[in-house]
């Protein structure tokens, strides 16, 4: 799974209307819960976005996030004109690293197709807004340093950087060299 | 990290420009608010110009006006037109070997983290929480 590649719009482009239909003017997708029947479209979506297809995966990701999300675990999809075009997962977690409840933003993704029509601001509205019901007042995700686009986004939608610092180690290399007397720790 | 103060004086001017679209802001004006001489600002302003960020319209109601994509530019691409965010780290005694090595990779860390940073947030971005930043201050908002 891949973090959404969303690309801000031209500034001075119109936004391209989803809906052909000019009575109805755009089309405003619909945010819902996820169904089983949309795992086959987010898959794909997925594999659009990544290039890799991982059916299983996304099945695995239902069973815990979708039938299996008890208040805590949400897995939203943006629906526009009768297909799935966006997805959103996250869930609280409780006293990691320390902290108090938050909710964390594990994978957001838009159809390419449907970019820049704010369905990824809408997905992750609805993202907060169900954190904020169940009083959790803090949104965290993380995001790959030299992934500009989906950092632009997150920024652009008011996030910015936290009091958490993500670290790793190349444990490869370092093989061997992990001291048992480490600071603090 | 401390950016040189034609860094930050484009930055402002860049900001003040991109507030105001549809106005031609004198240099004048922005070189009052921000305390700085005409004739430096004069020069910062027109690497924004060469580098098609802001147009210069002369005359009667001229200034300058921001004519890049905002939804696009980001801090970064203003940044590196006056410096480099990289530090470069002098060349180190022969003796410094190893010590060379690791200070030099943790400064590429930061800097790393810097321009991420940098070449994240666009104008737009900063002009919406500029914005919002201001209706929070107005009375009774």
């Amino acid at each position: 799974m891949q973090k959404s590649k969303l690309a801000p719009q031209r500034a001075g482009a119109p936004r391209r209307k989803a809906s052909p239909s000019p009575a109805a003017g755009p089309a405003v997708p619909r945010i819902r819960g996820v169904k089983a029947a949309d795992m086959a479209q987010i898959a794909t979506l997925d594999a659009t976005v990544t290039g890799l297809h991982k059916a299983a995966y996304w099945q695995r990701v239902y069973r815990r996030y979708g039938v299996g999300s008890q208040g805590q675990r949400h897995f939203l999809v943006a629906e526009m004109d009768g297909r799935v075009c966006g997805f959103v997962i996250g869930e609280v977690r409780d006293w990691e690293f320390g902290a108090p409840p938050c909710g964390w933003l594990f994978a957001i993704d838009v159809m390419p197709s449907a970019r820049q029509m704010g369905v990824g601001a809408l997905l992750l509205a609805a993202l907060a807004q169900r954190f904020r019901r169940v009083g959790v007042n803090t949104l965290r995700t993380i995001v790959a340093s030299s992934n500009a686009m989906i950092q632009s986004f997150f920024r652009s939608q008011g996030m910015r950087a936290g009091h958490l610092l993500p670290l790793e180690m190349n444990l490869e290399a370092e093989q061997g060299g992990l001291r048992s007397e480490g600071h603090g720790a | 990290m401390k950016l040189q103060k034609s860094t930050l004086l484009a930055l402002y001017s860049v900001l003040e420009f991109a507030c105001r679209p549809e106005e031609h802001v004198s240099a004048a004006e922005i070189a009052e608010k921000y305390g700085e001489s005409a004739h430096h600002l004069a020069k910062v302003l027109s690497e924004l110009v060469r580098a098609g960020i802001v147009e210069s319209v002369r005359g009667v109601g001229g200034g300058y006006r921001f004519v890049g994509n905002a939804r696009r530019l980001t801090l970064l691409n203003v940044v590196v037109l006056f410096e480099d965010p990289a530090q470069e780290l002098p060349a180190p005694p022969e003796e410094a070997g190893a010590a060379h090595e690791v200070l030099a990779g943790l400064l590429a860390e930061i800097d790393q983290m810097v321009t991420a940073t940098l070449g994240s947030v666009t104008i737009a971005t900063m002009v919406k929480a500029i914005e919002q930043g201001r209706a929070r201050t107005l009375p009774g908002v």
